[in-house]
């Protein structure tokens, strides 16, 4: 069935923008910032149109058969002769649940990014070059369903990550760019590795034989599995648990898991505000969406072995992320560590192995994806006033900034998951989802705890930036602007909408997650 | 109206204040009138609990089994469905209201209270620059707190908790440029929160035994023998975490501390929220859990309960500020309430906890009442004779404090002794008699310190004849509440009978005790009913069917005790306050030596500040700072040394390669120029060199051929 | 045949063997180029008495005279040609010194 290219048309729909803005003349900065909003609206339209078509009954993950919006042809077909066979990838892009949000969230987060760069004036061309460029790469990942052309799309990303921050970064911006990509590059090899013994050993059928594949939902499917493979079921080795350290590694630099996790506070510390609202908005989802796709999917027989230590691991980030979080005295490097505790939430869910957990775990992805962009975004917005991010340097600004206060207050009790807002929902749902979880009872239990910490850490910093006896060094404050209500108004929209009525995306990948949970649960046990 | 009515009207009054808060908090900057609107709403919703209310105690009456599924007036929905066609279990979380007398009566208390305090806060208010923000709040909190009352499930009672937390620390923190509101206002939400775990570790229990939060459907599985982790003491467990959430938000030992400074927030907000209604959610919620609560679990409450009563009463008998002194009163009634709870005194327990929320709302505006008067003035050290200044404040306050301190013809005498004789029927029955002596050492020293704070503020002469001069009663718009609450107080709106609270009809038809659903094996001996199923219930006759017989006669006894130890006991206390601070009959100034330590024992509120500063919260700092040292120094160390060794590392294969592998090539390049310079020097270009090479090579090749 | 004179091939041979090393030490030994050249003569001289010799007491027979004219005729070619060259040499290098001339060298 031919139908509407939607997932190449968001995925590429940056590339063009960014031969308009490269084909543009210097000096015609708007335009260039006009078109890659106009880029970002586009991929949320286009987002919200494959929402309203997208079936919530086709589970996907491991059916090809039920994935939406596939586009597949072959991409690159050589024959080898007989001593090499068929070397075939596929330029083959597909929905699933548990992709579909994140396409969404991530074209949420990349137009509000987009608009929050507006007041860029450092080398404009090459940043929204770069920008556009990087939205490629996210979207590609999120929609690609080849091994091979998912890592090139994961690699494409590093790239202009790597110049927005070191280029358009703080002072420090050469160091926690290159630690940046040198630490994610270092995660890269080892999924290449698992990349190409996952291809030697599972093939599918093509033109009447069987040839190795880099197909991930063909990979899903243990039947696939060649019988002499390395990584093939039968094998008694325990090659399949060494490959599936290795893409957990790889993901997990990118989630940031302890102890992989020092260069998300570098990085976020030095990068522009929207470098930091994309970072923490959709890359960060990338690790977590890996872990789903990949290990979960494709090892779901060593998944039911090492639960325990994600969830473990899990544990460990939500509090050792709260408790460095507690101690930091610069706003955003708080916020990058409160990042790293809220994505142990995600560790914690994914490890319950339930319906009710991973659907926490994936919607915490979501709400923490709205909410940390937001959280940024708040910081750029005293930065820019007050070019300082120090914690004890301000004080009582709800009297200066009464508006601007009333966003803060929505985002920090978001983030501390009050109920009507959207980070209960999921952290609620990881929790009781963990908590069913046998073997992992008592890490569930000890987990709670960053819900008290983080009540702590954000108010502690809400009363030491907001509340108090007003800061005259900062008298010439304005409240917000119209740019900055523009970027900070649909954010909160979403964050009460799925506090109310989370029923929007869970009932978007209930199907999918069912299908990874049986999956998981009807895999043969070592 | 009928049943479905009731509930639609019970939704409309929930979410009016929502409204209202909407509204006023998005118009109040530009409204200066936006206060009206919200007043206007929570008077609409008061007349509405008023109607739910007769409505509900005249028609609908509730059934004893209080969790049967089939006749509660419940309204529900699923929120979240996520189902499950591979295992055919599907999750649902269930939100609905259930609307049973508890419910009514605690829809009328909150909105009651909440509507005098928004008239109060008219006047108390009237200068303040976020004067409508402040109404929005109040409008929340309204909401937040109908939510708890209404919900019929665990996880909505959770959600709405947590609400009441925001709109709370968004009160007390109302004056936030002031650091100590601040302050205040996070501990607060702090402190809650650590109860909050506990309560969320019950609530997953819950979800992970029976798959639900609704109460009636957990009561009614327990009740079939379906229990958590299959065992009695998991039970037990679960209960008691649940009870942790109280612990928090009633501010109850050891978790009592937030609610003193707490009182930095206005005080309408005090008497709204910290004394008459959110304090009190945590009492409400063990009476909805009251069921599922085990033997054990009951007594731990009633012990925490105890402790909570006694301590506070204790601290309260020091202090100086009149707003302080009545935060300590109000932890120390809740632990009556707790208490009663814990002793099985499930109906007096209620009973306390809507007499309580009157007349300490009443109390509260008072003192506000005051406070207005004095021009922000707290200490009661610089008041004293204000009862000519103020008489409607004065007599209104002296008519609260006599309900607190148990004089007949209040409410508080009632249901005070009723909470009494409930610790005296426990004792009777199972031996713990100290829960009694403490009840009635409460008593006692409640009867002490509130009347030290009456005759200090009203009495004898005024110690600060500037603030005196200028004091003045206060606007009829915060008196007027005050003498709705005194009415309020008195006996008639409960009983017809002023000293025997158990027959009239707010305890004989309005409330009544659940039957408990904990298997018999961790229940009290005499909770177990001689009427085991629902229809012997109808036929044992309305009341009284939850409790053995033998529990039913000591309590008749109990009461008749209680009541004249407890009359006596209050006017000892009050006669010792009269004599020490009235008449001087005692003189406590200076200090009897012995007195010195106690004094200031109790003065610093028992150290509990220090003492948590100490175990919690500097640990807690310390253990950040080094997690955070930890993370620059090791682990990132970690990161930088591989980096820094990786870069030794290239150096040295750097070092090797231009020296060693690179020389290697060079070395060859510079072998062949050596031996091109070698042989250029044959080359001299003489020619007769090269004829003598070419004789040498002649003469050699010679040789050879001549040799081979 | 039969072999009366006491003076044989050998004594010929010798002479020619003295001529010729003797040439070969002119040749490289002398600077001169000219005595190189008269080197050179002394050379084919030897040549020549080889030539002969081995006409009369080997089977060379004629051909041994006649390539001893042809060596003549050659030697006063190569002779004239040769003077002409070290004069050139001479006009360019205005030495006729043969170990300053080594331009070849270069």
């Amino acid at each position: 069935m031919q139908q509407f290219p939607f997932l190449t048309l968001i995925t590429f729909l940056p590339i063009l923008g960014m031969i308009a803005v490269l084909a543009l003349p210097n000096t015609s900065e708007k335009l260039m910032k006009y078109i890659t909003i106009g880029v970002s609206a586009g991929q949320v339209v286009l987002a919200g149109i494959m929402w309203s078509l997208f079936n919530f009954s086709l589970p996907g993950i491991s059916n090809e058969s039920s994935l939406q919006f596939v586009e597949k042809f072959t991409w690159i077909n050589i024959q080898g002769g007989s001593w090499i066979g068929t070397i075939k990838i596929d330029y083959f892009l597909g929905l699933d649940g548990l992709s579909m949000p994140m396409v969404i969230l991530s074209a949420i987060v990349t137009l509000i990014a987009g608009i929050s760069s507006w007041n860029i004036d450092k080398s404009v061309k090459g940043y929204f070059a770069l920008f556009l460029l990087l939205n490629t790469g996210m979207m590609g990942v999120f929609v690609a369903l080849d091994f091979f052309l998912f890592y090139i799309f994961w690699e494409l990303m590093l790239l202009p990550m790597y110049f927005l921050i070191g280029i358009w970064g703080g002072k420090n911006r050469e160091y926690a760019a290159i630690k940046f990509f040198l630490y994610t590059l270092f995660g890269s090899v080892f999924i290449l590795l698992s990349m190409i013994a996952l291809y030697l050993s599972t093939q599918e059928m093509y033109n009447g034989t069987k040839v190795f594949t880099f197909n991930l939902i063909a990979m899903a499917n243990s039947a696939n599995f060649t019988q002499d493979g390395i990584l093939s079921m039968t094998n008694p080795s325990n090659l399949r648990l060494f490959a599936f350290i290795l893409l957990f590694i790889g993901f997990a630099i990118k989630i940031p898991m302890f102890p992989f996790h020092t260069w998300l506070p570098d990085a976020h510390v030095e990068a522009p505000t929207p470098i930091s609202v994309i970072l923490a908005g959709v890359l960060l989802k990338l690790g977590g969406y890996g872990i789903l796709r990949i290990n979960y999917a494709i090892f779901p027989d060593i998944t039911k072995t090492v639960f325990w230590w994600i969830a473990l691991f899990g544990m460990i980030n939500i509090i050792y992320g709260a408790y460095a979080a507690m101690a930091q005295k610069d706003f955003k490097k708080l916020i990058a560590y409160s990042s790293i505790s809220h994505m142990g939430y995600v560790l914690l869910g994914m490890a319950a192995l339930n319906t009710i957990g991973i659907s926490g775990a994936i919607l915490q992805m979501f709400n923490h994806g709205t909410i940390t962009a937001m959280l940024f975004l708040i910081v750029g917005v005293i930065y820019d006033r007050a070019h300082t991010r120090g914690l004890d340097e301000f004080g009582g600004l709800a009297t200066k900034m009464p508006i601007y206060t009333g966003f803060v207050t929505v985002a920090f009790f978001a983030a501390i998951g009050l109920p009507g807002l959207s980070g209960f929902i999921s952290e609620s749902f990881v929790f009781l989802g963990a908590f069913s979880q046998d073997s992992i009872r008592i890490i569930t239990v000890i987990s709670t705890l960053g819900i008290l910490l983080g009540a702590g850490y954000m108010l502690w910093t809400m009363q030491r930036i907001y509340l108090g006896p007003f800061n005259e060094r900062w008298s010439e404050f304005k409240d917000l602007d119209a740019r900055e209500l523009l970027m900070l108004i649909p954010l909160t929209a979403i964050i009460f909408i799925l506090g109310v009525n989370p029923s929007l995306l869970l009932n978007m990948m209930n199907t999918s997650v069912n299908a990874m949970v049986d999956l998981i649960n009807h895999s043969p046990m070592k | 109206m009928n049943e479905i009515q009731m509930l639609y009207f019970a939704l409309i009054a929930m979410f009016l204040p929502l409204v209202g808060f909407v509204i006023t908090l998005f118009t109040g900057k530009k409204l200066k009138y936006a206060y009206i609107f919200e007043t206007t709403i929570i008077t609409i919703t008061f007349i509405l609990s008023v109607i739910l209310l007769l409505n509900k105690v005249t028609t609908f009456i509730d059934y004893r089994f209080g969790y049967a599924l089939d006749v509660a007036l419940v309204w529900a929905g699923n929120w979240i469905t996520l189902p499950n066609p591979i295992t055919g279990n599907p999750t649902i979380i269930e939100l609905g209201i259930k609307f049973d007398n508890l419910a009514a009566i605690m829809l009328f208390v909150v909105s009651t209270v909440s509507m005098l305090v928004h008239y109060f806060s008219i006047a108390y208010m009237h200068n303040d620059p976020r004067f409508n923000r402040f109404f929005a709040y109040l409008g929340l909190f309204t909401f937040s707190m109908f939510g708890i009352v209404l919900t019929h499930n665990l996880l909505m009672m959770y959600m709405f908790w947590e609400l009441v937390g925001l709109s709370s620390y968004l009160l007390i923190g109302f004056w936030f440029e002031k650091k100590s509101a601040s302050d205040a206002s996070k501990k607060a939400f702090i402190v809650n929160r650590v109860g909050d775990l506990g309560m969320f570790a019950g609530v997953m229990i819950i979800f992970l035994t029976y798959g639900t939060f609704t109460f009636d459907k957990v009561f009614a599985a327990i009740n079939s023998g379906v229990l958590p982790f299959n065992s009695d003491f998991w039970l037990t467990v679960t209960g008691l975490l649940l009870f942790a959430g109280a612990i928090g938000k009633s501010a109850q030992f050891p978790l009592h501390v937030w609610l003193p400074d707490a009182m930095e927030g206005p005080t309408p907000v005090s008497a709204l929220i910290h004394a008459a209604t959110m304090v009190a959610a945590g009492v409400y919620l063990i009476a909805r859990i009251f069921p599922m609560l085990t033997a054990d679990a009951l007594l731990a409450i009633a012990i925490i309960g105890a402790l909570s009563s006694i301590i506070p009463a204790t601290i309260a008998i020091t202090q100086n500020d009149i707003k302080k002194v009545l935060a300590y009163s109000t932890i120390s009634q809740l632990g009556y309430m707790v208490l009663a709870l814990g002793v099985g005194a499930f109906n007096y327990a209620f009973f306390h906890l809507v007499t309580h929320a009157f007349f300490k709302a009443g109390l509260f505006l008072g003192s506000g009442s005051v406070i207005h008067g004095m021009h922000h003035e707290q200490d009661i050290r610089e008041m004293g004779g204000l009862r000519k200044k103020m008489p409607i404040t004065y007599y209104t306050f002296l008519f609260f404090t006599l309900a607190i301190s148990g004089v007949p013809l209040t409410s508080g005498f009632l249901s005070k002794d009723g909470v009494l004789a409930g610790t005296l029927a426990f004792g009777m029955l199972t031996g713990h008699y100290l829960f009694t002596v403490i009840g009635f050492f409460v008593a006692f020293l409640t009867a002490t310190y509130m009347f030290r704070l009456v005759i200090l503020t009203f009495h004898g002469k005024p110690r600060n004849l500037h603030k005196y001069d200028h004091a003045h009663e206060s606007p009829y718009l915060m008196t007027i509440p005050l003498i709705v609450l005194a009415l309020l107080t008195t006996f008639i709106f409960y009983t017809a009978n002023p000293i025997a609270g158990h027959s009239g009809w707010f305890l004989k038809d309005w409330v009544n005790t659940p039957q408990t659903v904990a298997p018999e094996s961790s229940r009290f001996d005499f909770m177990i009913s001689e009427a085991k199923t629902y229809d012997q219930q109808i036929e044992a006759g309305k009341h009284h069917v939850i409790h053995s017989e033998e529990y039913t006669h000591t309590m008749h006894t109990a009461e008749a005790i209680s009541m004249v130890l407890s009359l006596a006991i209050g006017g000892i206390g009050i006669l010792l306050a009269f004599s020490i601070f009235q008449w001087k009959k005692i003189s406590l100034d200076p200090l009897p030596k012995w007195m010195v330590p106690i004094h200031r024992f109790s003065y610093n509120k028992w150290y509990f500040d220090e003492l948590y500063d100490v175990i919690a919260v500097q640990p807690t700092l310390l253990l950040a700072r080094f997690l955070a040292w930890f993370d620059r120094t090791i682990v990132d160390g970690v990161v930088n040394g591989v980096a820094t060794i990786t870069r030794a590392f290239s150096m040295v294969i750097g070092w090797i390669d231009t020296n060693i592998v690179d020389g290697l090539v060079n070395f060859s390049a510079k072998l062949a120029d050596w031996f091109g310079y070698l042989f250029r020097k044959t080359q001299t270009g003489s020619v007769q060199t090269y004829i003598v090479y070419a004789i040498v090579s002649l003469i050699i090749a010679f040789v050879l051929l001549v040799t081979i | 045949m039969e072999v009366q004179s006491s003076i044989g091939l050998s004594h010929f041979l010798f002479i020619s063997v003295t001529l010729f090393s003797l040439g070969l030490f002119a040749v490289v030994t002398r600077k001169n180029a000219v005595m190189i050249l008269m080197g050179v003569e002394l050379i084919l001289n030897a040549s020549m008495i080889n030539f002969v010799a081995f006409s009369r007491f080997g089977n060379l027979g004629v051909n041994g005279h006649i390539m001893t004219l042809f060596v003549i005729v050659v030697a006063a070619a190569e002779a004239a040609i040769a003077l002409a060259i070290v004069l050139n040499i001479y006009k360019n290098f205005t030495t006729v010194n043969v170990d300053e001339i080594n331009s070849l060298k270069d």
